[in-house]
């Protein structure tokens, strides 16, 4: 990990940082890092699980919901005609 | 005048029927305590301003007969629960305007019953902490020594119990942020079995991990919330219904200790009042057995892989677009940096760019896979110690509550706070932390607890134990 990385997951991440926090969360990184790395040594090629996960689904129903659309409108940090306003996307 | 430090859900609920007094007096004994302290303790974020309308609404229920155990109930909830048409931060600045457009299930179950929603308590922002250091709206202080941390994440819900500010309180408990700070604050807390609780309505942290749980003054009471918002729900797909995991009938209940995972870095105060505690149960006759789980020392270094990364993929939605704190910026991207940068804090943004790096290509094989992996191996682990034994006792932190300051600088110090915890919930199992003595330190009386693990679904063995536990406690 090195400050190119930082800021390639900042980007990812698109959180901007500045210098000094490039650097404090490059330091905290590298920490957390060589704590976590301690589970490389474990071998678990052979593990299985005593328990089956399985997905859970349910038929598609259309139904009113019990909120009103002004509860989610009215929150738009920017908006016009009722329609969310963000930047140039195009 | 309401003995607030005595009461308990069963001891209200009499009251109410009696008479003796009403949902409204006992509403009104709480905001007293709250106007008078809660500037000091920085407990509630917010009181909400219709509490007296619904201890009202529940004074009606009792009147015209449709009360039930949890009518009237005061009840404070954490910060990250969804209560329709109230702000919900998740103790962080990016939310500080977001107001709830549902209720969570928890919540709707709370208000069906007419139970009364006091507040909404501080917590680590999104959940992140074991202090409540990390809140974007300051820390908590512990009731029993204001100049040392509650714990985390749910610090303003433990602190509150501890501080009389409501009966009962909700928290959440992702890699222990009900226990901890339970301990911390000489209360209960509850993590329920994984999908025992819906998280519908509950902000999500790490979606494989989370739980919503009580926090109680004793077990009767965290018994009683739990079996009232527990339940399968249509709208968790995670959630499972209360008699999904098998209860078979245990004659001789014996409980095991894994000495090897106890001894390195834990406060020796702790330990003494460890082996009392152990030496009391053995008292009331129960058995007491040495088991080795070989793997739970990895719990928390995995734990710190996958809950990144599971967090790096809840909080990418908030960008500043619909709802929330939005920062100006002169294109698209910059909005989402700006809005991402000034709105979370450093522990959050620390997390998101940790997972994001766990999961980024070249590194998800070594890191998230392996974690998981890992996780089979804990799960593996507690089912063949529970082979030998029925429930799983160890301290429930490594020392009392620290100083505010001591550690918030230190990640990794303050993740080896979750060194006990965390294995039930990268497990999944049920665990409970009790009160179980003091540690004096500067004059004053800091709470110790002690935590019981049990198997999937077995909350009812944690119960029984627990009353059997404070009875000879008192």
């Amino acid at each position: 990990m090195d400050i190119k990385g930082v800021e390639k997951l900042a980007e990812l991440a698109r959180i901007e940082l500045s210098g000094d926090e490039k650097e404090s969360m490059l330091s905290d990184m590298q920490g957390i890092l060589g704590y976590v790395k301690q589970i490389e040594d474990l071998k678990v090629e052979d593990i299985k699980a005593d328990y089956d996960l399985y997905n859970v689904w349910r038929e598609e129903t259309i139904s009113m919901a019990d909120f009103s659309k002004e509860q989610l409108t009215g929150q738009f940090p920017d908006s016009q005609d009722g329609f969310l306003k963000v930047k140039k996307i195009l | 005048m309401i003995d607030l430090g005595n009461l308990t859900i069963k001891k209200v609920h009499e009251a109410f029927k009696s008479g003796e007094y009403t949902c409204t007096e006992l509403a009104q004994a709480y905001l007293k305590v709250i106007e008078q302290k809660n500037k000091e303790l920085n407990i509630y974020l917010e009181v909400y301003n219709d509490v007296l309308d619904q201890a009202e609404d529940a004074d009606a229920k009792f009147q015209n007969g449709s009360a039930t155990l949890m009518t009237g109930i005061p009840i404070a909830i954490k910060d990250n629960i969804l209560f329709e048409g109230h702000i919900a931060s998740s103790g962080s600045k990016i939310l500080e305007n977001y107001t709830a457009s549902y209720n969570a299930t928890v919540i709707k179950k709370l208000k069906d019953a007419g139970a009364v929603i006091i507040g909404r308590t501080n917590m680590d922002e999104f959940a992140m902490g074991v202090s409540t250091e990390n809140s974007a709206y300051g820390v908590t202080k512990n009731p029993h020594d204001t100049s040392r941390v509650p714990g985390g994440s749910s610090g303003g819900s433990t602190a509150c119990i501890a501080a009389n500010m409501a009966l009962v309180a909700l928290g959440s408990d992702t890699g222990g942020s009900c226990r901890q700070p339970a301990s911390f604050c000489g209360v209960v807390g509850l993590k329920p079995t994984y999908g025992s609780v819906s998280r519908h309505g509950l902000t999500a942290m790490g979606s494989s991990l989370d739980i919503i749980g009580p926090i109680t003054k004793n077990i009767s009471d965290a018994e009683i919330v739990f079996d009232f918002i527990k339940g399968g729900d249509t709208m968790d797909s995670t959630s499972i219904p209360s008699d999904f995991y098998k209860k078979n009938t245990i004659n001789k209940l014996v409980i095991g200790i894994p000495r090897d995972f106890i001894k390195e870095g834990v406060d020796p105060r702790v330990i003494a009042n460890f082996e009392e505690s152990i030496k009391e149960l053995e008292s009331i006759g129960y058995t007491i057995k040495d088991i080795e789980l070989p793997y739970a020392k990895y719990a928390v270094p995995a734990y710190y892989i996958v809950t990144p990364a599971e967090i790096s993929a809840n909080l990418a939605r908030f960008d500043g677009m619909r709802y929330g704190v939005r920062k100006e910026g002169e294109n698209l991207m910059e909005i989402y940096k700006k809005s991402r940068a000034k709105g979370l804090g450093k522990e959050v943004r620390r997390r998101i760019l940790l997972g994001t790096y766990v999961l980024s290509h070249g590194y998800f094989d070594a890191y998230y896979n392996k974690a998981n992996a890992v996780r089979k191996l804990i799960v593996n682990d507690y089912k063949s110690a529970f082979h030998k034994v029925d429930l799983i006792l160890t301290p429930t932190t490594t020392g009392p509550a620290f100083k505010i300051g001591e550690k918030v600088n230190d990640p990794v110090k303050m993740y080896l706070e979750d060194i006990f915890t965390g294995p039930a919930n990268m497990a999944g199992i049920p665990a409970i932390s009790i009160p179980s003595g003091f540690a004096e330190e500067d004059g004053k009386k800091l709470p110790l607890g002690i935590q019981f693990m049990a198997p999937h679904g077995r909350e009812d063995l944690i119960f029984d134990i627990g009353k059997k536990f404070e009875e000879i406690r008192k």
